[in-house]
């Protein structure tokens, strides 16, 4: 089968090319939302301290294009002795970029949380940890859900900066055929739909997942019967 | 703490939000086995005054001791304090993510260290005391409000609690509900349970207290036993009552 001048050949390449976006994501998702636990939590520490620096973390990343960021780390660390692959360049710029819009998404999933719930949990004697662990991540994390697997949409789609660094994933392939096609609207149209092809299903699921999102959630302990004439 | 000290004591406690006079002065003791409850209109502080004795709130002045614990202490152990009290809200704030055994048994066995058959049989037994032996392996958002209410009383029972607070826990029910709710804080204070109770149920008031408290503009204005219901000494609490009676009757 060809569209245009595309053939079998151009397609597995563009095949590797999404593939190699698919380990960028999952490399920026993973890595991001680890380090993305940790800002959240430094957030909400009652060390001010952490939530000083966390937030400051955030604030610097979140003001920083992760272009920049991927310029700074393939081009820059050569410089002062580091040579840096592109995979590790583009995936450790992704990863910061992700954990500070993670982290603060997940703040705010912990602070939905209702205060009551501290509160109670503090006057049955558990610690802080115990109260954050056993009563507060657990109704958090249901909330979260929704809007985290949302953002790994933007994640993908944002894999495609590391075309800028010379890194071949799914953009990167596409430029490559069409320098020798010269046919960028059907190459990118292509590349256009296998991103699509890789987003929608993440989409739809975090569409699924917010309408399923517990009941409980919505119907907080009390407001059902405080509702009630 | 000997058998003759008391469990509750406030004296002379203070506390302000901004410029909010809250608590302006209040003292009140209350004995081992004895019901306290404190009633007054909204905003003369009696919530606040019992969220202090859980140290929810921290007082400005004053001094308060529970259970031997002296909260003005700056070595207060908070968690061996929040062990020996239990403390119900009106809006229950039970863990929604977890069934009734697992909000019952949670802080036994994390706080306390009880093994987990040994905390289970606990909430078997509290869950009996208040009627709810049949809803153990149910969540939250499936009991009725005055079900929540009583698993929330089974949970704090559940760390074999010195003294008990209750906060307008049937503010929020209807009155079918409220009085099943009632009915397990009889019992238990007919257990010899210390009780601390902030209510607007004022039959309910009358019956169980062994002192009433009538808070008026953050102050004590007249304490002493249930029927100080009947014949109000100051013109506040006459006015609360006639409220009371005219709301009752409406």
């Amino acid at each position: 089968m060809e569209i245009g001048q595309l053939n079998a050949n151009h397609a597995a390449f563009l095949l590797q090319g999404a593939m190699w976006t698919v380990v960028l994501s999952a490399i920026a998702c993973l890595g991001g939302g680890v380090l993305g636990m940790g800002v959240a939590l430094c957030r909400v520490a009652s060390s001010r301290f952490l939530r000083g620096a966390s937030g400051a973390y955030v604030q610097l990343v979140q003001g920083t294009p992760p272009l920049v960021a991927m310029f700074l780390l393939y081009f820059g660390l050569p410089g002062i002795g580091f040579d840096v692959p592109a995979l590790i360049a583009a995936g450790l710029a992704l990863v910061v970029n992700v954990s500070a819009f993670l982290g603060e998404i997940w703040r705010g999933c912990i602070e939905a949380v209702p205060r009551p719930q501290w509160e109670a949990a503090e006057c049955l004697a558990l610690s802080r940890i115990q109260r954050l662990v056993k009563v507060i991540l657990p109704q958090a994390v249901r909330i979260a859900v929704p809007p985290t697997v949302g953002f790994s949409v933007q994640v993908i789609k944002n894999t495609s900066l590391a075309s800028v660094v010379g890194f071949v994933e799914l953009a990167r392939s596409g430029q490559i055929i069409n320098n020798s096609l010269f046919q960028p609207f059907v190459v990118y149209a292509v590349i256009a739909l296998v991103y699509f092809a890789l987003c929608y299903p993440l989409s739809r699921w975090s569409r699924v997942l917010e309408r399923r999102a517990g009941s409980w959630r919505r119907r907080p302990a009390g407001l059902a019967t405080l509702a009630a004439p | 703490m000997t058998d003759k000290d008391p469990v509750v004591e406030l004296r002379d406690v203070h506390k302000s939000f901004g410029a909010l006079k809250v608590l302006d002065g209040v003292s009140l003791t209350v004995a081992r086995g004895e019901v306290a409850v404190i009633i007054g209109r909204s905003g003369s502080g009696k919530s606040t005054a019992l969220r202090c004795i859980d140290r929810l709130e921290v007082i400005d002045d004053g001094e308060i001791v529970v259970c031997g614990h002296r909260l003005t202490d700056a070595k207060l152990n908070l968690r061996a304090l929040r062990q020996d009290v239990g403390i119900v809200f009106q809006s229950y704030n039970l863990f929604p993510h977890l069934t009734v055994a697992q909000n019952i048994t949670l802080a036994p066995v994390s706080v306390k260290r009880v093994s987990r058959a040994e905390a289970l049989e606990t909430a078997q037994a509290v869950l009996r005391q208040v009627g709810l032996q049949d809803k153990a392996d149910a969540y939250p958002e499936q009991l009725s409000g005055g079900q929540q209410q009583r698993a929330a009383i089974a949970r704090s029972l559940a760390m074999k609690p010195k003294v008990m607070l209750f906060d307008e826990v049937t503010s929020a029910l209807d009155p079918e509900l409220t009085a099943e709710v009632l009915r397990v804080m009889e019992d238990l204070a007919a257990s010899g349970m210390t009780m601390v109770v902030v209510t607007h149920e004022m039959s309910f008031a009358r019956r169980i207290a062994d002192q009433l408290v009538f808070m008026h503009g953050g102050r004590v204005r007249e304490t002493g036993p249930g029927d100080i219901l009947l014949d109000p000494q100051t013109p506040e609490l006459r006015q609360f009552m006639s409220h009371e009676l005219h709301a009752a009757t409406r």
